[in-house]
């Protein structure tokens, strides 16, 4: 796809279904073009900001530890971390809190069928491995992106956010290539490489079915070659593209690079019989390829079925490789500004070290996660919630009832719903807008400003609403179903007796929770008026104890539920809630 | 008929611009001078401020039963206002002091006065009771939607999906304040906009937001905002109507003196300037007054008195500004708190939460009158009496829709449910408002005497004139006329004169002014 056409192209993806009739419809906002959705808010950066930067550099952090350094790193690292899982965080070490994130955890077993409306797989049975059908693509792409939240949703680990990092950086889409098995296949790899061998990855996606469908290395043979991954590769995914210094030559590569690396790659395709990537000597370019000066004029002789790998082990000796994938890497972690300070104090010592390791993608992030530049205060909530990230970690923080894993229709339902809420707040899962992806982590000046929009911003706060409202909210899908209800009582009950009983404790501590800052002193003193509005502090303390006295009053307890609804909806309705 | 077809109907009167030589108004932006000559802007909507008083206001301090004082002092003489210094309404009934403001809107036919308003099983949750109050629901019964909500929810079906719209371009209802108001709730979504503080309001009028310091996470904070007040749909329809009209009261407190005024200034800018929202929510806190609702040995004075002055200064400068600005007449308003407080005091020289309590109604059209009797208080009230309930607050809210906004009975059953059945009605709003057989307007507007009391036979009255013939009198307490200060035809606009009322012994006297059919009339105290 041209990802120079993004911002002509609808957000939503090029969906050939229509969207079923439950997506809600959306209300018209003014300021947005007519007929076609905002990408980019008006009041996005013209130029980069010019603020303070942090000052602290790769050396290990030894600073004070606790729940809010915790909270930081986990926000990061994780999707929204709830209480618990910051408390029992700060119990450790940053040492061991790092070992822990950089743990991989066991393969979770694949998606299943989780909807009505595919009949070609009994219910809750994977299709990873049935036959491709057209008629049924639709769900199963379906399934998987509801399986992928799913994950988010329940592994708090640093191999989901980099699972997705990798979405991201070796970007296919899954509503191009319409192949629900390879879609499968290709998360797959994302996640089990997700804190491994960079250059492995990247050999193994080179000949990844999907890709080779997403990016024409299936139609690239000897004599017809099709130069768009080849171009990618190192374009988007290893060297990066440098200052333009002469005709087709980009610093770090070539236009005769693109078409040497093209001409590695033929011979292969892909094969929905077997679902993998496969090699056909006959279609492969058997020169020796000369590659430019960008390549130190290195060249690479036929090696048949393993040549791919010589290629990516060619860009992976060059250090612009690893400059520009730990730049990516600080860009998804830390913050989009990138001056001379950070390049130097940052992002060469870190290049050095992914080389110096072979590639290995968790020292890197080990070192990065735990520098003082990391933990500086001017580190901390500087990056904008991706749609994901806002859907994922309110779904996680708030006490939400999931549907059980038993009631697997369900499951994928609500699954499906908080794809969809990411999707209209303009990030879907499975679907970066173009081979490039989301521009939040390219496009300058205004990176992580993409995501908030008069458009999607409204619908942030849309959902967040639906999670508290008293009511619950009710994900409908064919065959039933399921209301989430969220429990603020016993969520504030879980906090410490006193806190819990004091208006301007619980406000501090909820706030703490949801929002990366401190707030003003102002800030606070309209959230406690929320609270306990216009009355004195104790009249909540006298509430609370009137409920925890009668717990099963059904009045009582309505009498504090809605007063901490309206809390916790005036604190996700801060622009600091926005902020991770 | 439904809201929407109303506004449909009257929409060609009411939208055609003002024109001044050819020109429309807003080309010359706002001047007071021009909007008195146009006419102001012609509006035909009615529309209804709730004012709720956070913590359960002491009734029996508020509105004094001058026929129970030994009762009321047995049960709160650390506290009772002392009944020399009550202003009275009448020879039974009498305002705390420090409410001025409404005794001279009550002398000027805008203030009603409702007794001992409540409900059946009072609840004394603070919590509970607002929810009870802002949802109508009988006490035992739990129904998260707000009353007003309801009601704008049965006008104005399938909102938000289509608003704002070409036919309802502006807010439903807006509740001013760190809380939307739970009054409009609707059945699944508030019909109300939220605006969180007066400041924020001129914030949405200027596009500024709060900035956040100067780093990496406040760069994105201030960013953020921004996008928060784009996305107010209705920003531009706010600002639109602000830039339209003007606060013109004098009598309102310089801002941040008075959280209550400072709200109700932005609905009289609103409501003159045409915006179409039929409810506003302000609110004023604080009335939980457990301790120290006195000063020890001075009970005319301390928090207490505080609060009261500044709801009755706020809405008596809101009625003055809405008679400048010509649109008194579209709006009434009414004051709840979630409940009152007990007969006897606490050894604190405050009051423990109780049950019924007064309810004022306030605007040109509403009765001025007090509905009920005194509550009639035991001799000596034990710690557990309560003031008994005289009107269920849900019947005062029937007959607001039922006068006011033309609800008919039976869309008043399905907003209004109770075990109880319909609620008796309470003619809260004057018969002829509710009839149509004549015009609200019948006070002058602005009229004011100052000072008050006279010093040394030296006073000034002020009044808006309609360009007829206007006579101010001063009667003695008998209804003599003791002066005549003006007797002939003034010019369209507001005036002020200087009244010698030297040489009159010192005593009471109403001050009068009259324009036609229309008159106003202050009680003076000459010293």
């Amino acid at each position: 796809m041209d990802r120079r056409a993004f911002l002509r192209k609808p957000v939503a993806g090029p969906v050939a279904v229509a969207k079923p009739a439950d997506f809600p419809a959306i209300q018209t906002i003014p300021g947005a073009a007519s007929g076609e959705e905002e990408t980019v808010s008006k009041f996005a950066n013209r130029a980069l900001p010019d603020t303070a930067r942090p000052t602290g550099t790769l050396a290990p952090y030894t600073g004070p530890w606790g729940a809010t350094q915790a909270a930081h790193l986990l926000r990061r690292a994780t999707f929204g971390p709830t209480r618990p899982e910051i408390l029992a965080a700060a119990g450790k070490s940053l040492s061991q809190v790092l070992d822990g994130l950089l743990t991989v955890p066991a393969t979770p077993a694949p998606p299943v069928n989780g909807f009505a409306n595919d009949t070609s797989v009994p219910m809750g049975q994977s299709w990873v491995t049935a036959p491709f059908n057209n008629d049924f693509e639709f769900w199963r792409l379906r399934s998987l992106r509801a399986w992928w939240v799913g994950q988010q949703l329940q592994s708090p680990t640093l191999t989901e956010k980099m699972t997705l990092f990798w979405h991201n950086h070796f970007v296919a889409e899954f509503d191009d290539v319409f192949e629900s098995r390879y879609a499968y296949r290709y998360v797959a790899l994302l996640r089990r490489s997700a804190l491994g061998d960079i250059r492995q990855l990247a050999k193994d996606v080179t000949v990844e079915p999907m890709m080779l469908r997403y990016l024409g290395g299936n139609q690239n043979r000897v004599g017809a070659p099709n130069e768009n991954y080849g171009r990618e590769l190192l374009e988007l995914f290893t060297v990066g593209k440098g200052p333009l210094i002469g005709a087709g030559n980009y610093t770090t590569y070539t236009e005769s690079d693109v078409q040497a690396a093209a001409k590695v790659l033929t011979g292969w395709r892909d094969s929905q019989t077997d679902i993998n990537g496969y090699y056909t000597d006959s279609r492969h370019d058997k020169t020796t390829k000369q590659f430019s000066a960008a390549f130190g004029n290195k060249t690479i002789a036929d090696q048949g079925a393993q040549e791919y790998k010589a290629l990516v082990d060619l860009v992976f000796e060059q250090p612009s490789t690893a400059l520009f994938l730990v730049r990516k890497l600080y860009r998804w972690f830390v913050y989009y500004v990138i001056d001379a300070d950070t390049e130097q104090a940052i992002i060469q010592p870190l290049a050095a070290e992914l080389r110096q390791n072979g590639y290995n993608v968790a020292p890197v992030l080990r070192r990065l996660l735990g520098s003082q530049h990391f933990f500086d205060e001017q580190s901390v909530g500087c990056v904008i919630k991706s749609p994901l990230d806002a859907v994922l970690s309110a779904a996680r923080q708030l006490p939400v009832s999931m549907p059980p894993a038993t009631n697997v229709l369900a499951q994928y339902g609500v699954w499906d719903w908080l794809v969809d809420r990411a999707t209209v707040m303009q990030q879907k899962l499975g679907d970066p807008p173009n081979v490039a992806g989301w521009p939040a982590y390219w496009q300058t000046p205004e990176f992580y400003e993409m995501w908030i929009n008069a458009v999607t911003l409204p619908r942030r706060n849309q959902y967040t609403d639906q999670l508290i409202d008293v009511r619950g909210y009710t994900r409908y899908y064919t065959g039933g179903n399921y209301r989430l209800l969220t429990d603020i009582v016993g969520w504030v009950q879980a906090l410490p007796t006193a806190t819990a009983a004091d208006p301007n404790l619980l406000v501090k501590e909820l706030a703490r929770l949801l929002v990366p800052v401190e707030l003003t002193a102002s800030q606070l003193a309209f959230l406690n008026d929320t609270l306990i509005p216009g009355l004195p502090d104790f009249e909540w303390t006298v509430e609370w104890n009137d409920y925890l006295a009668a717990p099963t009053n059904a009045t009582k307890k309505a009498a504090v539920d809605t007063k901490l609804r309206a809390l916790t909806r005036q604190l996700m309705g801060l622009a600091e809630y926005h902020i991770s | 008929m439904q809201r929407r077809h109303f506004i449909q109907t009257t929409a060609a009167a009411a939208v055609v611009p003002t024109l001044l030589g050819g020109l429309p108004l807003g080309a010359y932006g706002f001047s007071p001078e021009l909007y008195a000559l146009t006419g102001g802007a012609t509006q035909t909507d009615r529309v209804l401020v709730l004012v709720q008083l956070n913590g359960g206001n002491d009734g029996l301090n508020t509105v004094l039963p001058l026929d129970q004082y030994s009762a009321l002092m047995n049960a709160r003489a650390n506290i009772a206002i002392p009944e020399a210094a009550a202003l009275r309404l009448s020879s039974a009934t009498g305002l705390h002091p420090a409410m001025t403001g409404f005794k001279n809107l009550f002398d000027n036919q805008q203030l009603g006065l409702v007794q001992a308003v409540g409900y059946p099983n009072p609840n004394f949750s603070h919590f509970r009771a607002t929810d009870i109050w802002t949802s109508a629901s009988d006490s035992n019964v739990t129904i998260t939607s707000g009353w007003a909500g309801r009601y704008l929810d049965g006008e104005f079906a399938g909102y938000p999906t289509g608003y704002p719209s070409t036919q309802d371009p502006d807010p439903l209802a807006i509740s001013i304040g760190s809380v939307v108001s739970n009054c409009v709730q609707g059945p699944s979504v508030n019909m109300g906009m939220a605006i969180a503080s007066t400041s924020s309001f001129y914030q949405l009028l200027t596009g500024s937001v709060d900035t956040a310091p100067n780093t990496p996470a406040g760069h994105e904070i201030t960013f953020i905002r921004r996008v928060v007040q784009q996305t107010q749909v209705y920003t531009t329809a706010i600002q639109t109507a602000a830039g339209k009209a003007k606060n013109l009261s004098a009598l309102y407190p310089a801002a941040g003196k008075n959280a209550l005024a400072d709200q109700l200034k932005i609905v009289a800018q609103l409501v003159a300037g045409g915006l179409q929202t039929r409810v506003y929510v302000c609110n004023l806190g604080g009335f939980d007054t457990h301790v120290s609702q006195v000063v020890a040995g001075s009970p005319t004075t301390g928090t207490h008195a505080t609060l009261l002055g500044k709801v009755s200064e706020a809405i008596a400068a809101f009625q003055d500004d809405l008679g400048l600005l010509r649109v008194q007449d579209r709006v009434v308003g009414l004051t709840f708190s979630e409940f009152g407080r007990r007969i006897k005091s606490n050894s604190g020289n405050g009051t423990d939460h109780g049950a019924a309590a007064p309810l004022f109604v306030f605007g040109s059209s509403v009765n001025p009158r007090i509905h009920g009797t005194n509550p009639q208080l035991p001799a000596n009230a034990a710690v557990n009496d309560q003031v008994p309930m005289q009107f269920d607050f849900r019947a005062i809210y029937a007959s607001v829709l039922k006068d006011w906004f033309k609800v008919p009975q039976s869309t008043l059953d399905v907003l209004l449910p109770s075990a109880g059945g319909a609620f008796p009605y309470v003619p809260v709003i004057r018969p002829e408002v509710v009839t149509g057989t004549n015009p609200a307007k019948l006070n002058v507007a602005g009229f004011r005497v100052w000072p008050n009391p006279v010093r040394e036979g030296r006073a000034t009255a002020g009044f808006e004139a309609r360009g007829g013939h206007v006579q101010v009198l001063v009667l003695d307490a008998t209804g003599r006329e003791v002066r005549r200060a003006l007797d002939r035809t003034m010019t369209v606009g507001p005036h002020q004169l200087p009244l010698d009322l030297s040489g009159l012994a010192a005593g009471a006297y109403h001050c009068q002014v009259r324009e036609g059919l229309r008159s106003s009339s202050l009680l003076l105290a000459v010293e």
